[in-house]
């Protein structure tokens, strides 16, 4: 094995272990701003926004068992779990937005998916800061993948 | 010597890579930012409910009237310092709970507390139920069909699906004219009032039944230790 190569490795590690810690930062800021929406605000949360917490909070659990040791197999794990909460989150905002039609809607108890709890800047709501999420640790979680190649 | 199985190589191998500096490193940036993470919910949900509390305060010094209407039903002494502000659910299983705590806590201090009342019907049909109730106001008999409602809750609400039409068959023993009730409780100014509650509510981020406010402040945390607490204080501050 020459040095350089070595060292090679070792950045390119480093640089994977990044971007694996960057999406359990992001899915641990997720899951406690959602906890400071519906326990400290008091926003109770839909169905929907149930299904993507499903999604959500075991991220902050799993990710962790990738990091230490590094493992190079936890897209395999994670990503399931990110493209699914992707998945919900963006029938959510079609939902909100009226592009999904009132008869397929889920909830038909408790609070309504529709309802816009929380708007920031005029269009940041919660699903949306759900669905950036998602995505955001679900490319990362690709780029980890495809750069261990 | 004994042969070494893939495992201990693979051990091996790590130890020799230079990742065992960084692992350490990796190691404590992550109990870091959980720390950090953590310590800024908490701090978060702190200086937020402070916050909520004190804008509550506020907001029933400058004007009581998101609090309390003309049309809401009260009880006790008018001139009482201290003003219990509670919204309501006829639905709410918790709602009924609390119903005695209350009633022991103006009881203990006669003519100190003034409770009012605000309909929050969250339950989908219960604002059938609030309609009744503020009709019965009307006739002068709020308080005792309240009292109905909440006693019979469980056989006209089972698994908190509120059926409005099996309140008639308990509210007969109030002496209220019934046929008069009916009437009433589909006026306009009925369906507006309970719409001007809801919007109270909103507005006061009542969002779960019962939600108490005690000269403006809302309940630390949800409990009834919290509401005794919080009534004892008012009543220490206004009658010291």
């Amino acid at each position: 094995m020459h040095a350089p190569n070595a060292i090679d490795a070792a950045s390119r590690a480093q640089d994977k272990w990044s971007l694996v810690f960057a999406c359990w930062l992001l899915a641990s800021i997720a899951t406690l701003g959602s906890l400071f929406f519906s326990e400290v605000m008091g926003h109770p949360p839909c169905v929907l926004c149930w299904y993507q917490r499903i999604c959500m909070y075991p991220l902050v659990l799993v990710l962790p068992a990738g990091l230490f040791p590094f493992d190079r197999k936890v897209v395999r794990y994670a990503l399931p779990l990110s493209l699914a909460g992707a998945l919900i989150a963006v029938f959510h905002l079609l939902l909100v937005g009226g592009y999904v039609s009132e008869n397929i809607r889920p909830c038909t108890q408790g609070i309504p998916c529709t309802e816009v709890q929380i708007v920031w800047f005029g269009f940041v709501t919660i699903p949306l800061l759900s669905a950036l999420s998602f995505f955001l640790i679900s490319a990362l979680l690709v780029l980890t993948h495809r750069s261990s190649k | 010597m004994k042969r070494k199985t893939p495992r201990v190589r693979q051990k091996e191998a790590l130890a020799q890579q230079p990742q065992a500096v960084p692992g350490m490193k990796h190691k404590n940036l992550f109990v870091f930012s959980a720390v950090f993470l953590l310590v800024a919910f908490i701090v978060g949900a702190l200086l937020y409910k402070s916050e909520k509390v004190d804008a509550a305060a506020e907001a029933y010094r400058q004007d009581k009237s998101t609090f309390i209407r003309a049309h809401s039903p009260a009880k006790g002494n008018a001139g009482a310092k201290v003003d219990i502000v509670e919204f309501f659910d006829p639905a709410c299983e918790t709602c009924k709970a609390f119903s005695p705590l209350v009633k022991k806590l103006m009881a203990a201090n006669p003519d100190r507390i003034r409770l009012y009342l605000r309909y929050a019907p969250f339950h989908q049909g219960s604002d059938q139920v609030a309609k009744m109730l503020a009709a019965a106001d009307k006739q002068g008999k709020f308080w005792e069909t309240l009292d109905a409602v909440f006693a019979t809750q469980a056989s006209w609400a089972p698994n908190h699906q509120p059926q409005p039409q099996l309140v008639w068959n308990h509210i007969g023993g109030v002496g209220l004219d019934l046929a008069r009730l009916r009437q009433d409780m589909n006026a306009p100014e009925i369906e507006a009032l309970i719409r001007q509650d809801l919007a109270d509510a909103k507005a006061l981020n009542v969002t779960m039944t019962p939600e108490f406010f005690v000269n403006g402040k809302p309940l630390p945390s949800f409990g009834e230790g919290q509401l005794k607490e919080l009534v004892v204080n008012a009543l220490d501050a206004a009658y010291r």
